[in-house]
This record gives structure tokens, C-alpha cells and sequence, in this order.
């Protein structure tokens, strides 16, 4: 008999996470979305898991963000947007009349390309969104802020200056903060559109860390132009053109070895 | 000159994987050498069931370059590695394809000794054999523990005695020749001896090239196919700034 010339296992597979095995947070089913007559999402269908980071790459205008705003209803604001299919958050569908688009986005919360701190201290930053959901009290609120800008990776810098005008942070620090306000309401899931895409790269790289901290307790979202931080920070990439998702699956395979030639060109630059 | 150490990235995740790739080279290291000595053992004591086990268990080596392989373009197309970082994962990627290659010399040398192993011993062949292992086996030993601890000096050094090792090869191949013209009937067995040897100064090679990977990543000198006074001149220069 020959000898094996392989085993199984010394076979050292980094495992890759398996889309079967997750827990599902989000799901679209066939998820259309208009803007007056123009189609910008055309029959999405896609799981986002629970506790894990999910990229969305794509270049611009492929509907990466508009999906992402669907997510928290951000398209509500839009008049002229209208929606198709489903879009379920734990198998409820949040665009039905019942849901108060308030707790839905206390649930999913959402940071955006620019931060966008309030003209306040630094503390009342974090403090907001707690203050409006009538937490006073004073040892409650200064335990939460702490745990938040810890969460966020901020604590250490900033703890000598809570009271400082938060417009005086950097940019970095005030990205963090503005995803410690965000984690302070205590989220399920965050979503972050091009989060440091105004950042230098050590900045960047201090962002990227802290994504991959918050996924132990909750599910990230993140829009990305910049496929390398996809790369970086994700267990789980979509690619999405023209409005449609071309692929979606393991960071690992759709970077080494992804199923579609669109996707291949793409992230090899050959795109365009 | 210190090699940066890796454990310092912004990323946790890039340190992980890193000092994952870094480790799993070494414990693979460790396995082709425990192979290589038992290879030797073999031969010497004509120990044809240690050959044997020998010749049928390089397949855990190949695994393992297989899954190293695999870790590394991970590596490469989730953290776009740069400077040292990039040039380590280079030399683990090109070391793991040496030390799969010494895997496969033991393998040869383990299925040689199963054959020897069934003909009558002859003490002298084995004794030139055993020297030239036992030096081959210590500067494997010596280059992968250069590998470890990244340190160039000792990795150059041993590079440099290479050439003591071709020389061993040499003179023995002389000493089988003669033998082979003295009595003919012993052409056979001495020629699988003088394949084991091969696959010894082989070994001798592959632990070479070990050793300049280790001076390219932390050098960042590529001293392949240079004369060592030459590279002994542009690293003292490197030393210096």
C-alpha cells in the first residue's frame, strides 16, 4: 500500500468561519430598493451573522451604503425612496408600520464617515444618548461613559479631559468617540459607513483594532472603499456592483480565492 | 543588529498571525530534524523497522508545508505585510519548501537504510556515513535554532560551514570509489551508500538556504550566489550604521 501523502491532521486550517454555522442578525430577502424611478438595490439576498464583522466593498454607487442605511431606516428620511422584499432583524421585518424606528436604531447603531461629535464636552458626548433615554443619575452615567470610551479605545487618552470641548479631539479620537456614543446605549449592532476613510493610517489601524474588539459583543457592519481594510478587519466580505451582490462569503476565500470572475477583478484592480 | 520584534503591530490579530506562522515553521522544523536523526539511526544501527517508519511518515511534513503555505497568502491578502514583516513571511514561505525537501532526503536515506538494513552490516562505510550525519544534523540543528532566535551571525557561520560539509561528501565518495574498484561485488550496497551521502550533503544545502533567509529578513540582504567575504563586508557595513 502506497503511504498517505497528506493527513488531515497536521492539516493546520486557520478555520474559516462557515455562513451555515452562524447565528443569523440580519437577513435581506430579495431587497429592492428605488430611488424614484432609479433601482439601487436590485433583489439582495443575504444573511448578516451575529457577532461577526461584515464587510460591503464595491465600488461607488454599487449600493453598498444604501443597503447599509437600510439597515437603521436611514432611508426613511428619503422621500422619494421605496422599498421592496424584506429586511429582517432576528426574523422580524423592520420596515413594517409596528416598529418604532426610534428603538430600532437605539438597537442598531450607526457611525458615519465623518465624525460628527456634538459642540459638547467630551463626557456629554458619550452621555447622550443615555440622557434621552432618562438615565440621570450621576454614578450610572460616569460607570457607562468609562465603560464606553474604554470599549472604544479611547479611555486612556482622554480620561484627564472629559470636560473638554470634544470638537478639540483629533480626528482618530473623535471617530472613537463617536463609536463610544454609540456603544453607550449599548447597541446589538453597529454600522459603519466608511469609518475611516478621514483618518490617517495609524488612526485607521486603531479603528480596524477596535472593530475587531467589538465584534465579541456585537455585530459590525462596515462599508468600506478601501477592500484591504475589508480584508483586514472581516470574518465575513459582500462585494456589491451596480446594485446588485455579486458575492458574498468567508474574507478568506473571496481574498484568495473568490467564486466570481467580477469579484476577481475587482479586488485585484482589473475593475473598470 | 536586533530584529524588530513582531509582537508590536497596532493589530493584535497581525501579531497573532505572525507569531502563529513564526511557530508553526519552527514546530515543522523541529519534526524534519527528529526525521532526519531517525533517518540516521536507522542507517547506522540497521534498524530497518525505525527506517521503515522513517520512509512511510513524511507525509505529516508535506501537511504541514501544505497548511503553512496556505497560512501564509492568508497572511499576505488580509494584511498586505510590509518591510520586515513582509520579509518574514517571505522566508518562512521559502523556508518551509527547504525543510520539506530535507523531509524528503530523510525519506530517501530511511528507504535506503531499510534495504542496507537486509544486507550484511559493514562497520567502515557507516562510520564515514555517521561522521558526515552528525555534521549535517548539527548545522540543521544549529540553522533552525538561527531561525528561532533570528540572530545572523550564527546564521552566516553556519552557511559558511557548508563547504566543510561538501568537503566530507568528497572525500567519501573517493572512499567508495575505491572500494567499488577493489571488489566489485560490493558495488551495489555501496552505492545506495553513496545515495545516502548525497541526501546528506543535500540536507547540507537546504539547511544553506535556511540560514540566508534568516540574513534576508533580518538584513534585508540577499546574499544568494555572493561570496561570503563579500556579504561579510556589506553586513559589517549594515552593523555599523
Amino acid at each position: 500500500m502506497a503511504a498517505p501523502q497528506i493527513s488531515e491532521d497536521v492539516l493546520l486550517h486557520r478555520a474559516s468561519p462557515k455562513l451555515e454555522e452562524e447565528k443569523t442578525c440580519f437577513e435581506c430577502k430579495d431587497l429592492s430598493l428605488y430611488y424614484g424611478s432609479a433601482q439601487a438595490l436590485k433583489e439582495i439576498n443575504m444573511l448578516v451573522p451575529e457577532k461577526r464583522v461584515t464587510a460591503f466593498i464595491g465600488p461607488s454607487g454599487c449600493g453598498k451604503s444604501t443597503l447599509l442605511r437600510c439597515m437603521n431606516r436611514m432611508n426613511d428620511l428619503i422621500d422619494i425612496v421605496r422599498l421592496e422584499g424584506e429586511l429582517m432583524l432576528y426574523g422580524k421585518d423592520i420596515n413594517k408600520k409596528s416598529v418604532n424606528v426610534a428603538e430600532l436604531r437605539r438597537k442598531v447603531g450607526m457611525v458615519f464617515q465623518k465624525p460628527n461629535p456634538f459642540p459638547k464636552t467630551v463626557y456629554e458626548n458619550v452621555a447622550y444618548g443615555l440622557r434621552l433615554q432618562g438615565v440621570n443619575k450621576k454614578r450610572v452615567l460616569d460607570e457607562r461613559v468609562e465603560w464606553a470610551l474604554k470599549g472604544a479605545a479611547l479611555w486612556d487618552e482622554v480620561k484627564d479631559r472629559l470636560q473638554d470641548n470634544a470638537l478639540g479631539l483629533s480626528g482618530g479620537q473623535q471617530q472613537r468617540l463617536v463609536i463610544a456614543r454609540a456603544i453607550a446605549i449599548q447597541p446589538e449592532v453597529i454600522l459603519l459607513d466608511e469609518p475611516a476613510s478621514a483618518l490617517d493610517p495609524i488612526s485607521t489601524l486603531k479603528i480596524e483594532e477596535l472593530i475587531i474588539q467589538l465584534k465579541a459583543n456585537y455585530t459590525v457592519v462596515i462599508v468600506t472603499h478601501n477592500m484591504q481594510q475589508a480584508a483586514r478587519v472581516s470574518d465575513y466580505t459582500a462585494f456589491m456592483y451596480l446594485g446588485e451582490l455579486v458575492e458574498f462569503g468567508a474574507t478568506d476565500q473571496l481574498f484568495t480565492n473568490p467564486a466570481e470572475k467580477q469579484t476577481e477583478d475587482y479586488i485585484t484592480g482589473r475593475y473598470g | 543588529m536586533v530584529f524588530q520584534d513582531i509582537g508590536q503591530h497596532i493589530s493584535r490579530q497581525f501579531d497573532e498571525d505572525l507569531e502563529s506562522l513564526r511557530s508553526k515553521a519552527l514546530n515543522m522544523g523541529g519534526m524534519v530534524e527528529k526525521q532526519v536523526e531517525n533517518a540516521l539511526a536507522a542507517l547506522t544501527r540497521a534498524d530497518s523497522s525505525l527506517a521503515e517508519d522513517v520512509a512511510t511518515s513524511d507525509y505529516r511534513i508535506n501537511s504541514m508545508e501544505v497548511a503553512i503555505d496556505e497560512e501564509c497568502a492568508q497572511v499576505i491578502a488580509r494584511r498586505q505585510p510590509a518591510a520586515s514583516d513582509l520579509r518574514l513571511v517571505i522566508a518562512i514561505f521559502k523556508t518551509i519548501t527547504d525543510l520539506e525537501r530535507i523531509g524528503d532526503e530523510a525519506e530517501k536515506i530511511g528507504r535506503h537504510a531499510v534495504k542496507l538494513a537486509a544486507v550484511e552490516r559493514s562497520p567502515t562505510y557507516f562510520m564515514e556515513l555517521r561522521h558526515l550525519g552528525d555534521q549535517v544534523c548539527k548545522m540543521l540543528h544549529d540553522c533552525l535554532d538561527a531561525l528561532a532566535r533570528m540572530d545572523i551571525e550564527s546564521a552566516l557561520a553556519i552557511a559558511e560551514g557548508d563547504r566543510a560539509i561538501n568537503d566530507e561528501y568528497d572525500s567519501l565518495t573517493r572512499q567508495l570509489i575505491t572500494h567499488m574498484m577493489e571488489d566489485p561485488r560490493t558495488i551495489k550496497r555501496s552505492l545506495r551508500v553513496m545515495w545516502c551521502a548525497r541526501s546528506l550533503e543535500r540536507i547540507g544545502d537546504h539547511a544553506k538556504n535556511i540560514c540566508e533567509y534568516v540574513i534576508y529578513t533580518v538584513a534585508g540582504k540577499d546574499i544568494r550566489h555572493t561570496s561570503f567575504d563579500q556579504v561579510k563586508a556589506e553586513l559589517g557595513d549594515i552593523n555599523d550604521n
